[in-house]
């Protein structure tokens, strides 16, 4: 963490490191339609970028990637360890600190504005444009499927990464009409 | 440290420094991806079973933790096989077991407190470019102490609307954790600086 990083910034970043864990315990919902159950671990990643800005939502979930690999059970249903980080999923975990971060600089840009729809569209580009632009070139390359076959594969979870997208969306306006947020950003 | 992966013991892996196994993690990872031999990487598979053994846990928890990784490498060989050459997906999924068992093996053996120190050490040569690994460091146990507290809390919201005959839903639930979180940063902030903490 960079000198411009103020104990205040380390509790935030420390504090929402281990919400986006606490976030996991959520239990996984199947919903009727969708082929796979919908996890939220990508939404603690959303909600960081939304909340707290990116250069802290970046690092609070860069921290959370990092307590996985010390090896604490904090993804969903109970992984963690190093070697989440052998795996052929890799590429979506590492992605989430930059997604955090991009979800979150266009957050503070337009912070004037944002309502639930903008938090939407934002969440949408950091949480799910982001991991999949990472984690689909990852999974092909470290499991020697072409491109083609490793975006197939993964096409199951974005109906569910939507439907995150618009969960984040929701709490995140209904936290920013509640709470004074981003006070030293603006 | 109650919670976490690690399980005590004293086998050969737990007497190793967690830099130790850590490079050599890194080392047989290199070696694998640098050689594209699938009868390395097929008979590397037994050799890393063998050594996630040694770590003496229980043969069920052993067993049960690799349930998760197994499905993913069956899709990934199912992948292969229906759109992709044989050869390919043998190499990529033995690759992986391999590299999942010597890298579960670490994290079997290795404190959560020892793996932190590692990662304080490896960052000192970041120092001049900013990075403070003190900073890094408090960052750390703080989360980890914080991890059980909002998981607590999230229990206690959980319950309270469980008693009002609330159904779990997500919104309820998560909108009240990020504010109470938001109040507790702001509060321990405070008292951080009101101690001198930083100036």
């Amino acid at each position: 963490m960079t000198k411009d990083v103020s104990t205040r910034d380390i509790v935030y970043i420390a504090l929402f490191a281990a919400l986006m864990a606490a976030i996991n315990l959520v239990p996984a919902i199947q919903i009727g339609f969708l082929p796979v159950p919908i996890t939220a671990q990508t939404l603690g990643v959303m909600l960081a970028g939304s909340l707290i800005g990116a250069k802290r939502g970046g690092l609070a979930i860069l921290l959370f990637v990092l307590l996985v690999a010390l090896g604490l059970p904090l993804l969903a249903g109970g992984n963690g360890g190093l070697s989440v980080f052998f795996g052929p999923t890799a590429g979506f975990i590492l992605s989430w600190p930059i997604a955090a971060f991009v979800t979150g600089w266009l957050t503070e840009v337009n912070w004037r504005r944002m309502n639930a729809i903008w938090f939407f569209v934002f969440s949408v580009i950091g949480g799910v444009v982001v991991v999949y632009l990472i984690g689909i070139p990852w999974l092909a390359m470290v499991a020697k499927l072409s491109l083609w076959d490793a975006t197939k594969g993964s096409m199951i979870f974005v109906p569910g990464d939507l439907i995150k997208a618009g969960v984040a969306a929701v709490i995140a306006e209904t936290v920013r009409r509640s709470y004074p947020l981003m006070q030293t950003v603006r | 440290m109650t919670i976490g992966l690690y399980h005590p013991g004293h086998s050969p892996l737990h007497r190793l420094s967690a830099g130790t196994k850590v490079t050599g993690l890194l080392v047989a990872s290199l070696a694998l991806f640098l050689t594209p031999s699938v009868w390395f990487a097929f008979w590397s598979v037994p050799v890393a079973f063998a050594v996630y053994l040694s770590t003496g846990a229980p043969f069920r928890r052993l067993m049960a933790q690799l349930r998760g990784p197994a499905i993913l490498l069956g899709l990934v060989l199912a992948f292969h096989l229906l759109f992709g050459s044989v050869a390919d997906g043998l190499l990529a999924v033995t690759r992986f077991a391999t590299l999942i068992l010597l890298a579960s093996a670490v994290t079997l053996s290795t404190r959560i407190s020892e793996m932190a120190e590692l990662v304080e050490w490896g960052l000192q040569p970041l120092r001049p470019v900013g990075v403070n690994p003190e900073k890094v460091g408090l960052a750390i146990a703080l989360a980890i102490r914080f991890v059980p507290l909002i998981a607590e809390e999230f229990r206690h919201i959980r319950e309270a609307q469980a008693a009002r005959g609330l159904a779990a839903n997500p919104l309820a639930l998560i909108v009240p954790l990020v504010i109470r979180t938001l109040k507790s940063a702001d509060e321990l902030a405070d008292a951080i600086e009101a101690r001198g903490y930083e100036r």
